[in-house]
C-alpha cells in the first residue's frame, strides 16, 4: 500500500531532451572553522517540461543548489567547481550581465517567503513592469502592465489588486503574485525554493494545484525545492533526495516511494506520519545531520546508517543505476532510470554498466 | 511684495501647506486620515508641550522678581512687583494667562537680556541666525550622513567600514563645545585663515540691507561679493562643529539599514529576477532603508537644537541657542521660556513631517 497519493502527469515530459544538466557541482562556503561543503560534486539532469522533487533535510544542501544553478551564491560561499548545461551553454562561463539575463528571463526562482519576496514600498504592479522591463528596455509601463494583465487574471489577481501594496494582499495572493513575476517573462525553468513552507494546508493545496495546471498551460519546468515528500508525491514526476550535500537517490516518484533504494530514503519515508498507520510511533533515525565542515568519510551517511559495512567507513558510493538493467539495455543514464548511491548496492557499484552520474 | 524673514518663514510655510493639501487631495482615503489625523494631533501635542515648559519654569527654584533686583530689597517692594507681574494669584490663572498669552503670540517682556523687549521680538531677530547655522549643518548630515553610511554598508567588514564606525562613535561622543574649542585653536588661531567667532566681520555689518536677516542671503541680495564670502568664512566652523555632533548617530543607522535592507527577501528575489545591482539598491534598497532613517531626522531636529545651544554659545553666534544661554545665566525667565516653547514648537512640528513623510515613503504606516 502507498503511503501517499500519487498523480503522475508525464504527459509533459520530453524524455530525452534534457533541458537543464548539472555536472559535478561543488560548492563551499569559507567559514571560521574551516572550508564547509555544501554541494560535493554533484550531477543531476533536469528534463523539459518535468517537476523534479529536490528533497532533503535543512542543511542538506537544497536550497544551495537551487541558487547554485542561479548562480546567486551568497558570500562567503561559492562555486568552486562544475558546470550548469543550459541549452548546450555553460552557465559558469558566462559574466554577471549575462547571468543577469538568465536569471528570470530563462531560469525563474520563487520563494520560501512570500510575505517578505515582495518589496513592501512598491505597488504589485511596478514589480510586474519593473520585472518586464528589465529584460525588455523597450517595452512601456503600459505595454508591460496590459501584457502581465490577462495572466494576473488567470492567477486570480484583479486589475484592482495591482494597485495595492504587498500588504494588502494574502500570503497566497503574494506567492501567486511571485507565481505571475516568473510567467511573466516566460521562463524556462522555475526553482520552487520551499514555496509553500510559509503557505497554510488549504492555501499550499491551491497553490499545488495552480502551480500543476500552469506547468501545462506554460510548458514549464520545475525544480520543486522542498522537505515535504507529501508535496512531491502529489506534484513531482521525479525525484532526488539530497542528504549532506550529495545525491542519494534519484529515481521516479513511483519508483521511489514503492522500492526506494538507499537507507537514508527508507528512513525518511518511514518517519513521515500518516492517517492510515496504526501505531502512533513515527521511525526515528538515530544521529543528526554531519558536519558539512568535516564531513565523514565515504559515505556521508555512514554514520546514521542501519546497514554500514566497512567499506562505507573508506570509499565514497558512485550514483548507479540500481533498477533491472534489461538485454541490450545500452543506455546508462536517463529519466526512467532509477539512481543510488549506496554500497548496499554493491554490484552495481562494481558493474561494468557503473558510471558516475 | 518685500522679502523679509516674515515673508520667507510664510513662504516656507505656504510650500509645507500646498504639499499637505496635495496629499490629503490625492492620496487614497487612508493616506488622507493619516494626514489629518497627524496635523490634528499638532495642537494637542504643542499644549502639552507648553504645558510642560510651564510646570518646569514653575518648578524650577529662583523667582523671576527676585533675580531682577538688587540684593536687600525690602519685602514691600518685592511683593508689589509679584503683584504686578500676576505671581501672587492661583497657579491655575497664571496657568489660563500664560496659555492665553502665547496664543496671542506674546511671550512676555525681556528682563535682563535685553532690558524691556517683548520676547517674540528678540526671538524673531535671533531665529533666522539659527536658522542659518542649522540648515547647512542639516544639509550636510544628510549628505555625508548617507553617503558615509551606505558606503560603509557597501564595504561592509572591510577597513573603509570599520574607519567609518570609529569615527562615527568617536563623533557622536565627542563634547560639541570642545570640539568648537578645538576648531577654533587649530584653524582660527593657528592656522588664521577662519575668523574665530560671531557671524560676519563688524566691518561688513553695515554694508547691506537687513532684510531677512539670514545674512547669506541679504549679501546675496544686496550683491556685495566681499560681505558674502566673509558671512561663508563666519560660518564654516560651526557648521562643521554642528554636523559632526549630528552625523555620527546618523552614519551607523543608515549603514546597519542597508546592510539589514540589502540581506532583506526582496532583494534577493529582485536579484534573481536578473535586476541589475545598481537598480536593486536604488528602487529596493533605498526606499526601504529610509524609513527608520526618516524617524531619526525627526529626532534628530532636537539634538539639533540642543547642539545650536552649544555652537552658537562656543562661536558668539546670536541665535536663539545663544539666546536660551544667556536667558538661563541672567535668570531672565521669560526669555528662556519664551525659547523653549519655540524649541519645543518647533520639535513638535518638524516631528509631525516628519511622520507623514513617513507615510508617504511607507504605505504599511496608516491609522
Amino acid at each position: 500500500m502507498s503511503l501517499f497519493q500519487i498523480v503522475p502527469d508525464r504527459s509533459q515530459v520530453n524524455k530525452q531532451e534534457i533541458i537543464l544538466s548539472i555536472r559535478d557541482l561543488s560548492v563551499e562556503y569559507q567559514t571560521r572553522r574551516g572550508v564547509l561543503s555544501a554541494i560535493d560534486t554533484l550531477s543531476l539532469d533536469l528534463y523539459k517540461g518535468e517537476v523534479l522533487g529536490l528533497v532533503g533535510e535543512s542543511g542538506s544542501g537544497k536550497s544551495t543548489l537551487g541558487k547554485a544553478i542561479m548562480r546567486m551564491i551568497p558570500q562567503p560561499g561559492r562555486i568552486t567547481k562544475g558546470q550548469l548545461i543550459f541549452k548546450n551553454q555553460d552557465l559558469m562561463q558566462y559574466d554577471e550581465k549575462q547571468m543577469r539575463d538568465v536569471r528570470g528571463k530563462q531560469i525563474s526562482m520563487i520563494f520560501q517567503d512570500p510575505m517578505t519576496s515582495l518589496n513592501p514600498v512598491q505597488r504589485i504592479d511596478n514589480h510586474i513592469i519593473e520585472a518586464i522591463r528589465v529584460h525588455e528596455p523597450s517595452v512601456t509601463k503600459d505595454e508591460a502592465l496590459s501584457r502581465s494583465e490577462s495572466l494576473m487574471e488567470r492567477l486570480g489577481i484583479g486589475r484592482r489588486r495591482l494597485n495595492e501594496y504587498p500588504h494588502q494582499l494574502s500570503g497566497g495572493m503574494r506567492q501567486r503574485v511571485m507565481i505571475g513575476l516568473a510567467l511573466a517573462l516566460k521562463a524556462n525553468i522555475i526553482i520552487a525554493d520551499e514555496a509553500t513552507t510559509s503557505l497554510d494546508v488549504i492555501v499550499e493545496a491551491q497553490f499545488l494545484d495552480l502551480l500543476r495546471e500552469l506547468k501545462d498551460e506554460f510548458g514549464l519546468t520545475i525544480l520543486l525545492v522542498t522537505h515535504n515528500i507529501g508535496i512531491v508525491a502529489e506534484l513531482a514526476d521525479r525525484v532526488a533526495v539530497m542528504y549532506a550535500g550529495r545525491l542519494a537517490e534519484v529515481s521516479s516518484v513511483d519508483e521511489l516511494f514503492h522500492n526506494p533504494k538507499h537507507p537514508y530514503t527508507q528512513g525518511l519515508l518511514r518517519s513521515v506520519p500518516n492517517i492510515a498507520m496504526d501505531s502512533q510511533d513515527l521511525y526515528r533515525m538515530d544521529g543528526t545531520p554531519p558536519n558539512l565542515v568535516m564531513p565523514p568519510s565515504g559515505c556521508r551517511f555512514h554514520p546514521r546508517c542501519p546497514h554500514v559495512m566497512d567499506i562505507c567507513h573508506q570509499k565514497q558510493p558512485w550514483l548507479v543505476r540500481v533498477d533491472e538493467i534489461g538485454e541490450g539495455d545500452e543506455q546508462v543514464g536517463g529519466y526512467d532510470k532509477h539512481l543510488a548511491s549506496c554500497w548496499l548496492h554493491q554490484e552495481y557499484q562494481g558493474s561494468t554498466q557503473a558510471r558516475r552520474y | 511684495m518685500e522679502l523679509t524673514f516674515g515673508t520667507l518663514c510664510g513662504g516656507g510655510l505656504l510650500i509645507v501647506g500646498l504639499f499637505l493639501l496635495y496629499a490629503i487631495m490625492t492620496g487614497s482615503r487612508s493616506l488622507r486620515n493619516y494626514v489629518i489625523t497627524r496635523l490634528l494631533l499638532v495642537l494637542p501635542m504643542i499644549w502639552i508641550l507648553v504645558t510642560l515648559v510651564f510646570v518646569m519654569m514653575r518648578v524650577l527654584p529662583g523667582d523671576p522678581i527676585s533675580t531682577r533686583l538688587k540684593p536687600g530689597t525690602d519685602q514691600a517692594t518685592l511683593d508689589r512687583l509679584r503683584e504686578r507681574a500676576g505671581l501672587d494669584r492661583p497657579i491655575y490663572e497664571q496657568y489660563w494667562d500664560y496659555l492665553n498669552d502665547i496664543a496671542h503670540g506674546d511671550l512676555g517682556v525681556s528682563n535682563n537680556v535685553e532690558q524691556d523687549r517683548p520676547v517674540t521680538q528678540i526671538i524673531g531677530r535671533r531665529l533666522p541666525a539659527t536658522i542659518e547655522l542649522v540648515m547647512p549643518a542639516i544639509t550636510l548630515m544628510l549628505i555625508f550622513g548617507i553617503a558615509a553610511g551606505a558606503l560603509s554598508a557597501n564595504k561592509h567588514k572591510r577597513t573603509l567600514d570599520y574607519s567609518f564606525r570609529i569615527t562615527s562613535v568617536v563623533a557622536y561622543a565627542v563634547p560639541i563645545f570642545w570640539l568648537g574649542l578645538m576648531l577654533q585653536i587649530v584653524f582660527a588661531r593657528q592656522l588664521e585663515f577662519l575668523p574665530v567667532a560671531q557671524r560676519i566681520n563688524p566691518r561688513f555689518a553695515n554694508d547691506f540691507t537687513h532684510r531677512t536677516n539670514i545674512y547669506l542671503i541679504d549679501t546675496l541680495l544686496s550683491g556685495n561679493g566681499q560681505a558674502f564670502g566673509d558671512v561663508l568664512k563666519h560660518l564654516v566652523l560651526p557648521t562643521i562643529t554642528l554636523t559632526i555632533a549630528l552625523i555620527g548617530v546618523f552614519i551607523r543607522l543608515t549603514r546597519s539599514n542597508m546592510i539589514e535592507v540589502l540581506q532583506e527577501d526582496y532583494v534577493t528575489a529582485s536579484r534573481a529576477r536578473g535586476v541589475p545591482e545598481r537598480k536593486v539598491v536604488y528602487f529596493h534598497a533605498l526606499r526601504n532603508s529610509f524609513i527608520p532613517i526618516m524617524t531619526l531626522i525627526g529626532l534628530q531636529v532636537a539634538v539639533l537644537l540642543a547642539g545650536a545651544v552649544l555652537t552658537e554659545t562656543t562661536f558668539s553666534w546670536d541665535g536663539l541657542g545663544k539666546l536660551l544661554r544667556d536667558g538661563i545665566a541672567l535668570r531672565d525667565y521669560p526669555v528662556v521660556q519664551g525659547t523653549v516653547v519655540v524649541f519645543a514648537i518647533t520639535v513638535g512640528v518638524m516631528s509631525t513631517l516628519t511622520d507623514i513623510l513617513y507615510a508617504f515613503i511607507d504605505p504599511r504606516i496608516r491609522f
